[in-house]
């Protein structure tokens, strides 16, 4: 899979915010997220090691599924998950409210800082992201299928550093 | 007293009481739950390896056992059903790190009988559980 140029990301980056919702944006909510990509997409968009070595988070969150960096979703999105690990994708998942705490904040402090759109849903899965799919466009979908892959969401089946944060795109092999 | 013996002192206190956590056996964890479970049935019987074993691996109306994760032989490895994460053997035989914290025992019972019975565990149902485990060698 190779990289895309800037340009591109920036786009694909943008678009998600104003798809959230599903519905149309005010023009002055494209504006301001057009400015706001213009501005945090760069610097984000040449990052493929995350440091994930917060080892509360990884403690807890971890056992379940790998500990996916704090930095693909928004402050939002995290907030709707730590209110919700009751039923976190359909299992218990709840912690105790002082180590509850102290997980939001290492997640909303290490956000993605990308802007969504006005009173619009925050995505709940990283995969479910714009950002997600167009990193993975070039993924056939026989891949994705595949026995050893499972699930979109499991990152190790073709980024082997994905336990400690590391999608380093020259070390991705994809099964078939 | 001056300052710097008053800072002394404190932390001389303070490193007579840091004494780390002991790490607790999981001899205790079933003890203790032997206690609470006769403090909540005056008529409990002890505990029963084979009750264990059947509650383990057996559906309880919903879609996941406990085997569902951990596999029919808790001595082996297992695999999160749903995100395939390879989870460490839970018997304490061939997994010496396995309930040695009540702190962290009582929090997977919570959450992983909530998913599997849709309720908490009574002390009775997770000591069969424990004694089962430990009663596995390699």
């Amino acid at each position: 899979m190779k990289m895309k140029s800037v340009t591109n990301y920036k786009a694909a980056s943008c678009a998600w915010g104003s798809t959230w919702s599903g519905k149309k944006m005010p023009r002055i909510g494209i504006a301001a997220s057009a400015i706001a990509c213009l501005f945090v997409a760069p610097a984000f968009a040449d990052r493929e090691v995350f440091d994930t070595s917060n080892a509360t988070y990884r403690a807890e969150c971890g056992s379940c599924h790998i500990a996916y960096p704090a930095q693909l979703l928004p402050r939002e999105s995290w907030q709707a998950l730590m209110a919700g690990l009751p039923q976190h994708f359909g299992s218990d998942a709840s912690v105790d409210v002082k180590t509850a705490k102290e997980i939001e904040t290492y997640l909303t402090t290490n956000a993605s800082r990308r802007v969504g759109a006005l009173n619009a849903k925050p995505p709940l899965r990283i995969t479910e992201t714009r950002w997600f799919k167009h990193e993975h466009d070039e993924v056939p979908s026989r891949a994705w299928q595949s026995a050893a892959v499972k699930s979109p969401s499991n990152c190790g089946a073709c980024h082997p550093g994905a336990e400690r944060g590391d999608f380093s795109e020259h070390a991705v092999r994809v099964p078939n | 007293m001056q300052f710097a013996n008053f800072i002394g002192l404190l932390a001389l206190i303070g490193a007579v009481f840091a004494v780390p956590a002991r790490a607790e056996t999981p001899a205790e964890l079933l003890t203790a739950f032997g206690l609470d479970a006769r403090q909540s049935d005056a008529a409990f019987k002890g505990f029963s390896t084979q009750r264990g074993q059947q509650l383990f691996q057996q559906t309880h109306g919903g879609e996941w056992s406990c085997a569902s994760c951990h596999t029919d032989t808790p001595s082996a490895s297992g695999k999160h059903a749903k995100t395939g994460k390879a989870i460490a053997p839970l018997a304490p035989a061939v997994n010496p790190d396995r309930f040695t914290s009540s702190a962290k025992v009582e929090k997977w019972f919570r959450r992983n009988c909530n998913d599997v019975l849709g309720r908490a565990c009574t002390s009775q149902e997770k000591g069969d559980v424990l004694s089962w485990l430990l009663s596995i060698k390699n």
